[in-house]
């Protein structure tokens, strides 16, 4: 049987192979198959390993005298004989790969502090060799570097992988590295223009790495004994090949996110194919699948103890999209979408892959109620609106991380972390000054005279530091991905792009309700400014009582509504690095535990050093009014101002949700079905009982592979600090009977 | 005057009850309730004339809002005890009805069907909360007898409204297999009651009764264990009873 044809057959376009070549699904679970001898053997194994590499610290061993690229490692196997799909970051399972491009003090921090030898080799040439790192710090401003230490931007990409780009892995599967070669080669003997100016030289070049690259992943693949040079013709093959696409993008580049794209539904067209003409079985198809996605959770990064304090969990961001809909009017849930949640049953829950479900209001309701069972059962989905996303988007674009969207093979985004608005709203009170250092960060601002905080005063000063924070920040990044593009370009992730690609300059904000509370608390409430004798506002006494976000209440979300469009807009004044548009996202990962470390009191009543909410979660147990408002509050912030993703994590009880089990089903898909249909982005969903995390701090061994969501992607949770344990604990449990 | 206008006490509205009534609910507690049971877990709402006042067309508004999330459930009252302030209850029902909400309305059956009888027509559901059989052990648990309650059974199995029949399982008082067999009988004749709820006593409220200065006696009594609730259960279930 022949796919059908179109486009796709004369110019790379898998959208359009997808679209003429997908059947949607409109029914349940109940043909899904259960795990097969050999994958619970071979998850057996794995779950082994993992377990020792938890006991070691968690790192199982390191290949400290490889550099790593796409093929420098020789083939590696968990165990051949079980293993129906192959390949390994390195020759030995969870072993870890020194990937010094981005900065080599990353590697050799990482290599003490996990108790490994440098290796002399490798020290020796990156002597000579220049990284992504010192490129940065070469370029940054003192004022840039002052910043950064105190934290009001934070979390930047300067010393390892950006991340954050996705290959349209699929590419390699439907059409041979050999076509895809001979593509790039065309591209480039087209791409001499008039002038010989740098933009057009940087392309040349790239596109030259990028041919290396293919060759390299033809190489790669060779080792393993598959000759990836012509297109996948089974399910098997077609797996294998686009893990293969992956595997060799992790072996290049230590991303901050390495995020897989959209890939199901594509699969299922040769799955549905391979049933049809009784190639293979249901069973041995969810068995690739399962084996796949095996591999996809043992994906590892060498990385410092100090950068797990921050995103924790030891996170990959393997993050895969399932589902949405298609342009046409069909849906996009294939029985493949069902295949991949299927593994979060057969293999039980994982953080990895980030499974994501592009919600619409408009898929079938037995995919809607086998997500919000999944999601019961594991905690390890995630959700976000396809109804905003496919207007801006089309329908094949992808998550890269937690809440980024964009167009596969056709968009990608210079990552940039975020900017500590809380901090930045203690600045404007101070004049510029840091509240826990004294020191001027900041322009200089006169210090605030009255005892009592005044809005329209607080709100113009803020404006002022925000413009210059803008400012700031969009010239630090521009000087990371320059660096980044110059020192550790992902040639093999390009080489899976068109030539032409959309940036964007992805900005972000911490801290936004703690921001918000406070300038509510100055408006609705009286706001007296405790000094130190320096006259360095550190305190503040609250007389009365204030609207705060999280309840519905137009009079405090409205100035949420307000900070997040400033500061968009004042990102989107400045000039960015290779013409990219400047984007925001509102999210923390874990990190709003350190950035609230790093912050002093605020406005709102919340203490020097305690965390902020997460993402633009309302601050913890200030959402009184049940959990429908809160997700209300939150739907209003504007996507158009935060095209970079808006992150909310809610957690409940399983009691809560309803009495039974399909009632509890029933009422999460209500509760979605409102959040988006009401302009919800993100919801990440935990059904979790507080006993249950609670009895994990202290039994960990207990409980290896229970799996929470925080802020955009999932962890273990026994591997969060015992800081950010209880943090996560103390966080809005919406809980009720 | 316009049900819009009508004013009641309000304790307090809660956007997300998965528990009172089909799919998700708006919930609407309102302030002051005739009884006085051991095990209340809001006797903060007991008074009557404190609380917030509100219109009912006010009240509406903000449920509008909340109308993407109701689609497959709909607005409870609760309490406190609705029936207690008739004619905002009825205001409210009938926005509701108006606006093609379900709602349902969670008594604790204390008030004369002569009363109650006009917001019963004009609710979808009634949760109504047995408390006891005997009407002794009812007036020991609650201060009142159970003929009001038992009266508005009668009267839903007659207009057949839907009736969710809701039970505290309260251990050294109602959790005792003679007491549950013998209103499982009793119960099994009306085919009125969809659903017959059995809910386990447990001790979150006990800090209020601390905070309102009254006296709470049951500060000992242990909530009932998983296995104590699935026996009482089968006690119903066995009879054709739909117990949850």
């Amino acid at each position: 049987m022949k796919f059908k044809e179109g486009v796709w057959n004369d110019e790379i376009n898998t959208r359009d192979f997808i679209v003429k070549n997908y059947t949607p699904y409109d029914g349940d679970e109940s043909f899904l198959a259960g795990p097969t001898e050999r994958t619970r053997k071979l998850w057996g194994e794995v779950c082994g390993l993992m377990q020792k590499e938890r006991e070691n610290n968690g790192v199982l061993d390191i290949s400290t005298d490889t550099i790593s690229t796409i093929s420098a490692h020789d083939a590696g196997y968990i165990d051949k004989d079980l293993e129906t799909i192959v390949g390994l970051q390195t020759d030995a399972p969870l072993k870890r790969a020194v990937m010094p491009f981005g900065g080599y003090r990353m590697v050799k921090n990482s290599l003490e502090a996990y108790g490994f030898e440098e290796d002399a080799k490798v020290k020796e040439i990156f002597k000579y060799r220049k990284t992504h790192n010192d490129g940065v710090f070469d370029a940054y401003t003192d004022e840039m570097k002052l910043a950064r230490h105190t934290g009001i931007i934070t979390g930047l990409p300067d010393a390892y992988g950006r991340g954050r780009i996705i290959g349209d892995y699929r590419r390699v599967p439907l059409y041979g590295v050999d076509y895809l070669i001979e593509q790039k080669k065309t591209a480039k003997k087209e791409l001499i223009l008039d002038i010989m100016d740098s933009p057009t030289i940087r392309l040349r070049e790239e596109i030259s790495e990028q041919i290396r690259a293919l060759e390299e992943l033809k190489a790669m693949a060779a080792k393993y004994g598959y000759d990836i040079s012509r297109p996948a013709e089974d399910t098997k093959e077609a797996i294998q090949w686009l893990y293969f696409a992956y595997l060799g993008a992790v072996k290049e580049q230590n991303g901050a996110a390495m995020s897989l794209g959209r890939t199901s539904t594509f699969l299922d067209i040769y799955a549905e194919r391979d049933l049809k003409e009784g190639r293979y079985t249901e069973e041995q198809i969810q068995e690739f699948v399962d084996h796949f996605i095996m591999k996809l959770r043992m994906v590892r990064f060498l990385r410092t103890p100090a950068y797990d304090e921050l995103f924790s969990g030891d996170p990959t961001w393997v993050t895969e999209s399932i589902g949405g809909m298609c342009i046409d009017g069909r849906h996009m849930v294939t029985k493949m979408s069902y295949r991949y949640l299927h593994t979060l049953t057969n293999l039980g829950p994982a953080p990895e892959p980030n499974m994501t479900i592009l919600w619409n209001t408009r898929l079938p309701e037995h995919f809607k109620q086998y997500c919000a069972r999944v999601s019961i059962e594991t905690s390890a989905v995630q959700y976000e609106s396809d109804n905003i996303m496919l207007e801006r988007f089309g329908d094949d674009y992808g998550i890269a991380c937690c809440v980024s969207p964009m167009r596969i093979g056709k968009q990608m985004q210079f990552f940039g972390a975020r900017c500590n608005l809380a901090k930045a709203l203690l600045y404007a009170i101070n004049g510029g000054k840091d509240e826990r250092y004294g020191t001027q960060v900041g322009p200089y601002i006169a210090p605030l005279k009255s005892d009592y905080l005044d809005y329209a005063e607080v709100v113009g000063r803020f404006d002022y530091i925000c413009e210059w924070l803008s400012k700031l920040y969009i010239n630090t990044l521009n000087i990371i991905h320059y660096m980044h593009d110059k020192y550790c370009y992902e040639k093999l992730q390009m080489a899976l792009h068109d030539e032409k690609v959309y940036r964007t300059s992805a900005g972000g904000i911490a801290g936004l309700s703690v921001v918000v509370d406070s300038l509510s608390a100055i408006k609705y409430a009286k706001v007296k400014a405790i000094r130190n004798e320096e006259g360095l506002i550190t305190d503040f006494e609250i007389e009365g009582d204030y609207p705060k976000f999280g309840n519905n209440d137009p009079r405090v979300d409205q100035i949420a509504v307000d900070v997040v469009q400033g500061f968009m807009k004042k990102l989107s004044r400045h000039t960015t690095y290779r013409d990219s548009v400047p984007t925001m996202s509102i999210l923390t990962i874990t990190s709003n535990v350190v950035y609230g470390k790093k912050t002093g009191n605020t406005p709102d009543g919340r203490q020097a050093g305690e965390p902020f909410a997460p993402g633009a979660n309302p601050m913890h147990g200030r959402d009184t009014h049940g959990c429908v408002a809160s997700l209300k509050s939150v739907a209003k912030l504007p996507f158009e101002y935060a095209q970079d993703g808006i992150s909310n994590t809610f957690s409940i009880v399983p009691g809560a949700l309803g009495k039974t089990q399909d009632e509890q089903r029933d009422n999460l898909v209500s509760l979605m079905d409102g959040y988006f249909e009401d302009d919800g982005f993100h919801l990440n969903v935990n059904v979790l009982k507080r006993e249950v995390l609670l009895d994990a701090m202290d039994h960990p061994e207990l409980y290896p592979q229970l799996t929470i969501r925080v802020s955009g992607y999932a962890v273990n949770f026994i591997k969060l600090t015992r800081e950010q344990q209880l943090d996560v604990i103390s966080r809005t449990f919406h809980e009720k009977f | 005057m316009l049900h819009e206008d009508i004013k009641g006490y309000i304790h307090s509205t809660d956007s997300f009850g998965a528990v009172d009534g089909p799919g998700i609910r708006f919930v609407v507690f309102l302030q002051g309730c005739p009884l006085r049971c051991l095990y209340c877990h809001n006797p903060d709402s007991w008074k009557f004339g404190e609380g917030t006042q509100r219109t009912a067309g006010d009240l509406m508004e903000e449920i509008l809002g909340y109308r993407s999330f109701l689609k497959r459930g709909g607005v409870t009252l609760s309490g406190g005890e609705p029936f207690a302030q008739m004619d905002f209850t009825k205001a409210l029902l009938s926005l509701c009805r108006k606006n093609g909400f379900h709602t349902a309305v969670d008594t604790s059956g204390a008030v004369a069907l002569s009363l109650s009888r006009e917001g019963i027509d004009l609710t979808d559901l009634l949760l109504l909360d047995l408390k006891a059989y005997d009407p002794e052990e009812c007036r020991k648990l609650t201060g009142q007898d159970n003929h009001h309650a038992l009266e508005t059974l009668d009267y839903c199995e007659k207009t057949k409204k839907p009736v969710w029949l809701r039970h505290v399982c309260l251990p050294g008082y109602t959790l005792y297999d003679e007491k549950l067999t013998r209103m499982a009988e009793f119960l099994k004749h009306y085919s009125c009651i969809e659903r017959i709820e059995l809910i386990p006593f447990h001790q979150m409220g006990s800090y209020k009764w601390d905070y309102l200065g009254e006296s709470y006696q049951l500060a000992e009594t242990e909530p009932p264990s998983a296995q104590e609730m699935e026996r009482a259960k089968q006690i119903f279930l066995s009879r054709g009873l739909p117990a949850v």
